[in-house]
């Protein structure tokens, strides 16, 4: 662990994700880890359910990461995060902040019914979804997080994916946890803050975390902090913060914001799209925004 | 201190006794008095644990993994489907080596809705690694909890205690709650060799190769061969503490028996009452019932049924295609040890038919009249309406 301080940014300096991990060059949910655990601290448990992250911390006897990690079946992440979270207490130890780590297939699909359980009961977790919106670890097959229009193995372009993306966050908020947010790679510093205010919360803490996947997605490597800073500044993926499911409250501004275009074009999976369907991606962005502007005034 | 309690509170009862930490339940016709008395229990501080009200059997068996792995002693309890629904993570308990505890109410498989006994909802998680026990009285069951907890954590291998639907579960008998302090001394807390911990950072169960994969089944399966053995000492453990014994069989009238029965759970009992009545007729009976399944008493079984006249072995279960599941054990138990014994099988009472002791009586008439040398493919559906 390198506690040198060669950063210039307002991140603590601590590391606890060591290099020779698995991930693919440009892997997002990498980065996702290493800011959320320098928010966290030592003091931190993680669920695994069959994710990308299953494989990225290496296999037995290795591991990448400097906290415990309990791997636990695909669609279990917020029950095994639950009982981990009671046995430490019941063992005495309430201080570790016990975290279910999931993809977005394990928390927008299989996972949902046992999100939806915890977030009911206000288990005391925090549950990170690491979104690069499909099955990337099986192969990039198409999920409920996957968005209207693109390319997977299971969506064909001659057959892309006609329905939009499901909106995990309004679920969250119909359970109204005490706090929940989105975030992006791109933005280390907001996505900190809020681990940090996340921690410090108790109840179901719910982050969902923008986490491109050059491999999936068809992208360069060196364009993943830029599509995870332009998914923000078109309005596709908008920072927010929520409280019990109420006072919405966007964290980034964005004031004259991009066209999608600029988005989508750098992305091999949307590389079929016609002027018109990326024209019904803008509107269908357009609307969503004006939506959430209305949540966020009221 | 003696109550007269239902087989569901015997389980309730022995969750308390043995001072479970974490619960995690959801309900399921006919267990849901076990749950409801531990909720009434946690909630009474009676019992010191959290119970987490999940809101499927699958969370529930992945929340007692989470709960199990920091180390605290973990008990649930679940009845067919919910048993099915968790089958996945049935497996992962054992390959995980956590020792959880669970109580499982034996009721049939729909469709067509049952509600009533049989065993193939336990006897389908046969190969997932769990101990078994088939109880046949309410003292039993809280007595097997208490010893299903001292094995299972000394093996880092999870239990199954299995109750008849409604003919223990719903039944209403005497049973002598043991003093806690005694409970104590015979289970003391969970110390596990293992736990997840923040002070001492681990991966569990991560990207396993096949170059480790294979020497974790060979442990766990070594491991669960030291399992007969321990279930004897801790019977003999609790006889003492307790005035109770709790071995692997439970053998009544075997020593002489021309015709020999080898039962489980309830029907277990009322074999008994079949063999005092055919001993009055003339006809040496006895009976075998397996208390635990698996790990599969062999020395056992081949000891006291390997020395019989006849063997008829009664299953409330079945292998579609095959035999009765208890009928295939027993008779690969004896394969080699017993040249020339006749071993009949016997499928009864599924979905809740009433095994009597005429049904045993039954099975006696059918066992004797048979050909020594007809050691049958064929098994008989003890009345089946044709």
């Amino acid at each position: 662990m390198s506690k040198e301080k060669t950063m210039r940014l307002t991140l603590p300096v601590e590391e606890y994700m060591g290099p020779g991990h698995l991930a693919c060059q440009g892997c997002g949910a990498t980065l996702a880890m290493r800011f959320v655990l320098k928010a966290l601290g030592p003091k931190t448990a993680l669920c695994f359910p069959a994710c990308c992250w299953s494989v990225i911390d290496g296999p037995f006897p290795h591991s990448a990461l400097e906290v415990s990690i309990f791997h636990c079946a695909f669609e279990t992440a917020a029950a095994s995060a639950s009982g981990l979270k009671a046995g430490l207490e019941m063992t005495g130890d309430t201080e570790t902040t016990v975290v279910a780590w999931a993809g977005d297939g394990g928390t927008f699909d299989i996972g949902i019914q046992a999100l939806s359980g915890a977030a009911e009961r206000n288990e005391d977790i925090i549950y990170v979804c690491y979104d690069n919106e499909a099955y990337m670890n099986t192969g990039i097959q198409r999920s409920s997080a996957t968005p209207y229009g693109a390319w997977t193995t299971t969506t064909p372009v001659k057959h892309f994916k006609s329905r939009p993306k499901k909106d995990i966050d309004a679920i969250l908020a119909a359970h109204r946890v005490p706090y929940q947010a989105t975030a992006s790679i791109a933005y280390p510093e907001d996505l900190v803050k809020k681990v940090k205010k996340a921690k410090d919360v108790r109840g179901t803490r719910f982050l969902h975390i923008y986490a491109p996947c050059p491999a999936g997605w068809k992208s360069r490597p060196e364009d993943t902090v830029k599509l995870a800073r332009l998914v923000v500044q078109t309005g596709i993926f908008p920072l927010f913060e929520m409280e019990f499911g109420e006072k919405c409250a966007l964290s980034i501004k964005v004031k004259d914001r991009k066209p999608v275009k600029d988005y989508i074009r750098l992305q091999g999976r949307f590389r079929h799209l016609t002027e018109e369907e990326i024209q019904h991606i803008q509107d269908d962005t357009d609307a969503r925004w004006a939506r959430l502007m209305k949540l966020c005034e009221a | 201190m003696k109550k007269v309690i239902m087989g569901n509170h015997a389980l309730s009862w022995g969750a308390q006794l043995g001072r479970a930490q974490v619960i995690a339940a959801y309900p399921i016709t006919p267990q849901t008095q076990v749950v409801e008395l531990l909720s009434e229990m946690c909630a009474n501080k009676t019992l010191d644990a959290k119970f987490i009200k999940v809101e499927s059997e699958h969370s529930a068996m992945a929340a007692l993994l989470g709960a199990s792995i920091a180390g605290a002693r973990t008990f649930t309890a679940t009845s067919a489907h919910g048993l099915a629904l968790m089958h996945e993570l049935l497996h992962w308990a054992a390959i995980g080596r956590l020792p959880v505890v669970m109580g499982n109410i034996n009721r049939a498989m729909a469709p067509g809705w049952s509600i009533w006994t049989d065993q193939n909802d336990s006897l389908s998680q046969r190969d997932t690694g769990w101990m078994q026990y088939y109880c046949g009285s309410n003292q039993e069951v809280l007595d097997t909890t208490l010893q299903a907890f001292k094995v299972s954590e000394a093996l880092s291998l999870p239990s199954m205690i299995m109750l008849d639907a409604f003919a223990l579960s719903h039944t209403y008998e005497v049973v002598d709650i043991p003093d806690q302090g005694e409970v104590d001394k015979y289970l003391p807390p969970f110390q596990p060799k293992l736990r997840l911990s923040s002070a001492d950072p681990h991966a569990f169960g991560g990207l396993t190769s096949p170059e480790h994969y294979f020497e974790l089944r060979y442990m766990q399966q070594k491991d669960m061969e030291l399992a007969p053995a321990l279930i004897e000492k801790t019977g003999q453990e609790y006889e003492k503490a307790f005035g109770r014994k709790l071995g692997l069989i439970d053998d009544y009238q075997c020593q002489d028996a021309e015709v020999l029965f080898v039962t489980s759970g309830t029907a277990g009992y009322t074999a008994r009452v079949a063999v005092d009545e055919l001993r009055r007729e003339g006809v040496k009976a006895g009976n075998c019932r397996l208390r635990v399944f698996r790990p599969f008493p062999f020395a056992k079984v081949r000891e006291v049924v390997g020395r019989a006249g006849r063997v008829a072995v009664v299953d409330r279960n079945m292998s579609f295609g095959h035999h009765g599941i208890f009928y295939q054990e027993v008779k690969s138990a004896l394969y080699g040890h017993a040249d020339g014994l006749p071993v009949f099988g016997y499928v009864a009472g599924l979905g809740g038919r009433d095994i009597t002791p005429e049904t045993f009586k039954d099975i006696a008439r059918d066992a004797l009249s048979r050909k020594k040398t007809a050691t049958a493919e064929e098994i008989v559906w003890i009345g089946v309406k044709k």
